[in-house]
């Protein structure tokens, strides 16, 4: 195998024909379909540039930021090793991955595992419920530009989590998926593929961590499969450390009735990528699309969302929140597209910026392309300072300036927020962007 | 005992002098009133003295206990022992009351100390029910979409719990029907004491029927013109404004 010559060698990286090799013999024993997706899946990497400049679906980006060499397939840790620190919610089960294996695991009791709830690596899943993992593992193809990425993903992906709820199966508490990088240069393919069938309701948290902070690549991804009338809801908070790079891509599948509600909390990393979009595929599906973001420092936070509403009576309500500090920059494009037959849709878009520095960029890029002639489509995107009348009335209860900004970031998260159903799962994320604005 | 001397102050707005040269001190245990007509300097002296940015003190000093606060940025002054009463106050969704005034008694303690939050509880209620605020009032956002009444009541809830050794209560009486009035100054009445100085600003006389003031002082354009006790109120009441601006201000 190798590369085209026509590329340059910074388009593969430290991802190399060997690396990609070494791999694949590491995972011999899966299925065979898999191993003939990871090889297609290498070749597309390999074929694909890196983003350019006239990329539209790279404006803003800062695309010399995206190198792909310097990073290694890192060696297996010890729970020890990663000093893995819990969350403090109650949980229904955990999958602690660390540099791409599992490292620890609480699983999930045996009434759940009796009622037929799956929750195991995605390994063990691909060889004990390979037609199940088949039909939806990576099976929406990166649509936003991350198609090289994706394919990197699907390379070199060596073990993730997977969840599957059997139809009408409710559970109380969230599932845990953690997500470690440890070690200087560790690149991690983390995934989480979630199968919610018919009228199963459950919520999966994922954590995206560094044990360290060196310079870790992530290439993460993560399928939501919402069949009829099941809801699912799906958060995830990445606060991966300051010199990491990383992208990660979302896909939400709904089906007819279906409710997903996906939070991303956006706090680490260098430069970080994420894409998400939803598939409305029938009548009644609805997808809430969260996100908050600190950004601060020289953070870059770029996020690129899709609401495809394919079927007629689809809804879907969109609203991301972007807090930025220092000389931080945050990209924003997303579109609401509704095929012709899709009538009825009902869907909204919104993008809010808080600007608490004036060196900080925040870049929109709001878009709708409507296909369908009775539909209610709205979107917008606004960057607004803090109110100095808001600010003098905290600091004149004595309150320092830095927390005022805080508080007022808080109030002004606090519309996604409280959106959350979990009080916990809120307040361990309140905590984790306080952490944001430590000194 | 504590003062607060307010020293020949002029304050300006851009190139606009507001207030010219106006000087008074109040002292720990004192009820000062200031009335006079709208647009004469009376909300701008509150809140120069407070710290707000939009205002530029062009000369004169304010001393609290002898210490110049000019210096000072708002939020130290208020730790200092200063409280503005809000004319209006914002509206900040989002933030609940509770977070809200445990972040400013925080604000209030030493480096690495811990707020005892069942003790910062107890404390908010009895204030609350000192103040007929209903408790469910706490995990509301600050003053979003607040009645008149129960803004002015969450800004004597703040100073309740922030115990200031002077508050400037700028026009508090101001949008508040007769009920809610008493109710507010039952709540300011109740934290008269001996370490709390007030200076209350009002266009009305009537908020005086309720909270009795020591003094009453005149303001006219930018200067307090006549200075008395609680009768100078009900004679400005009896004869108006125009008085002041017959009697006084020719003078």
């Amino acid at each position: 195998m190798s590369a085209s010559p026509t590329l340059a060698p910074a388009a593969l990286g430290s991802f190399t024909p060997e690396v990609f090799a070494a791999h694949l013999a590491s995972v011999s024993h899966l299925p065979a379909w898999w191993l003939d997706r990871k090889r297609a899946a290498y070749e597309k990497f390999a074929s694909l540039p890196l983003p350019k400049r006239t990329d539209e679906s790279w404006r803003f980006a800062t695309l010399t930021g995206l190198k792909l060499d310097g990073y290694v397939l890192p060696a297996a840790v010890t729970a020890a090793q990663l000093g893995h620190s819990p969350i403090g919610i109650a949980k229904a089960g955990k999958l602690v991955l660390a540099n791409n294996r599992l490292v620890a695991q609480e699983p999930i009791s045996a009434e759940l595992a009796g009622r037929g709830v799956i929750f195991e690596t995605l390994q063990n899943a691909l060889l004990k419920h390979g037609d199940l993992v088949k039909a939806h593992l990576l099976a929406q193809p990166a649509k936003q530009g991350s198609e090289k990425f994706s394919a990197l993903h699907t390379a070199l992906l060596n073990d993730g989590a997977f969840i599957y709820l059997p139809r009408g199966v409710e559970l109380a508490e969230p599932l845990a998926v953690f997500h470690y990088a440890h070690g200087a240069a560790a690149a991690v393919f983390p995934h989480t593929l979630v199968i919610a069938e018919g009228n199963s309701r459950a919520t999966v948290v994922d954590f995206f961590r560094s044990a360290d902070d060196g310079a870790h690549f992530a290439c993460g991804q993560n399928d939501l499969y919402a069949a009829h009338g099941a809801q699912l809801t799906y958060t995830a908070a990445q606060t991966w450390s300051r010199e990491t790079l990383s992208f990660q891509s979302n896909s939400i599948v709904a089906r007819r009735d279906a409710r997903v509600q996906s939070f991303n909390l956006h706090l680490g990393g260098r430069q970080s990528r994420h894409e998400s979009h939803s598939e409305l595929q029938a009548p009644g599906a609805h997808s809430e699309m969260l996100a908050l973001t600190v950004a601060h420092g020289s953070q870059e936070f770029d996020q690129r969302t899709l609401q495809i509403h394919q079927a007629p009576h689809t809804s879907s309500n969109l609203l991301y929140k972007n807090a930025l500090l220092d000389q931080s920059k945050t990209i924003f494009s997303g579109l609401i597209v509704v095929d012709p037959d899709a009538q009825k849709t009902d869907a909204y878009q919104s993008n809010r910026n808080l600007m608490l520095s004036d060196d900080a960029e925040a870049n929109s890029l709001p878009g709708l392309e409507i296909q369908a002639n009775d539909v209610r489509c709205t979107h917008g995107a606004t960057s607004s300072r803090i109110d100095p009348e808001q600010e003098f009335y905290l600091q004149a209860r004595g309150i320092r300036k830095d927390d005022a900004g805080e508080l007022l970031t808080f109030g002004f998260f606090e519309e996604v927020l409280s959106k959350l159903a979990s009080e916990p799962l809120h307040d361990a994320f309140r905590d984790l962007i306080k952490t944001k604005f430590k000194k | 005992m504590s003062s607060l001397e307010i020293k020949d102050l002029h304050v300006s707005i851009g190139e606009k002098q507001i207030v010219k040269g106006l000087t008074l001190t109040v002292r720990s245990g004192e009820v000062h009133a200031i009335m006079g007509p709208n647009g004469t300097g009376k909300s701008t002296l509150a809140k120069a003295v407070a710290g707000h940015p939009s205002f530029t003190i062009t000369s004169g000093d304010v001393l609290l206990d002898g210490r110049s606060i000019l210096a000072m940025q708002p939020d130290e002054r208020a730790r200092a022992g200063l409280f503005l009463a809000f004319q209006y106050p914002s509206e900040i969704p989002g933030v609940s009351i509770a977070n809200f005034l445990r972040a400013a008694v925080q604000a209030r303690m030493g480096e690495g100390e811990e707020l005892d939050a069942t003790g910062y509880y107890k404390r908010l209620y009895s204030k609350m029910d000192l103040l007929k605020i209903d408790r469910k009032f706490t995990s509301r956002a600050i003053n979003d979409g607040f009645s008149g009444g129960e803004k002015k009541r969450c800004e004597i809830l703040q100073m309740a719990m922030l115990e200031p050794k002077f508050a400037l209560m700028d026009e508090t009486d101001s949008g508040l029907d007769i009920d809610a009035l008493r109710i507010v100054a039952d709540g300011v009445n109740a934290l008269r004491s001996t370490n709390l100085g007030v200076l209350m600003i009002t266009h009305y006389q009537r908020l005086l029927g309720y909270i009795v003031p020591d003094h009453v002082h005149v303001m006219w354009d930018g200067r307090i013109v006549k200075s008395g006790d609680k009768s100078l109120a009900l004679e400005l009441e009896a004869k108006g404004y125009d008085w002041v601006k017959k009697e006084l201000v020719r003078a």
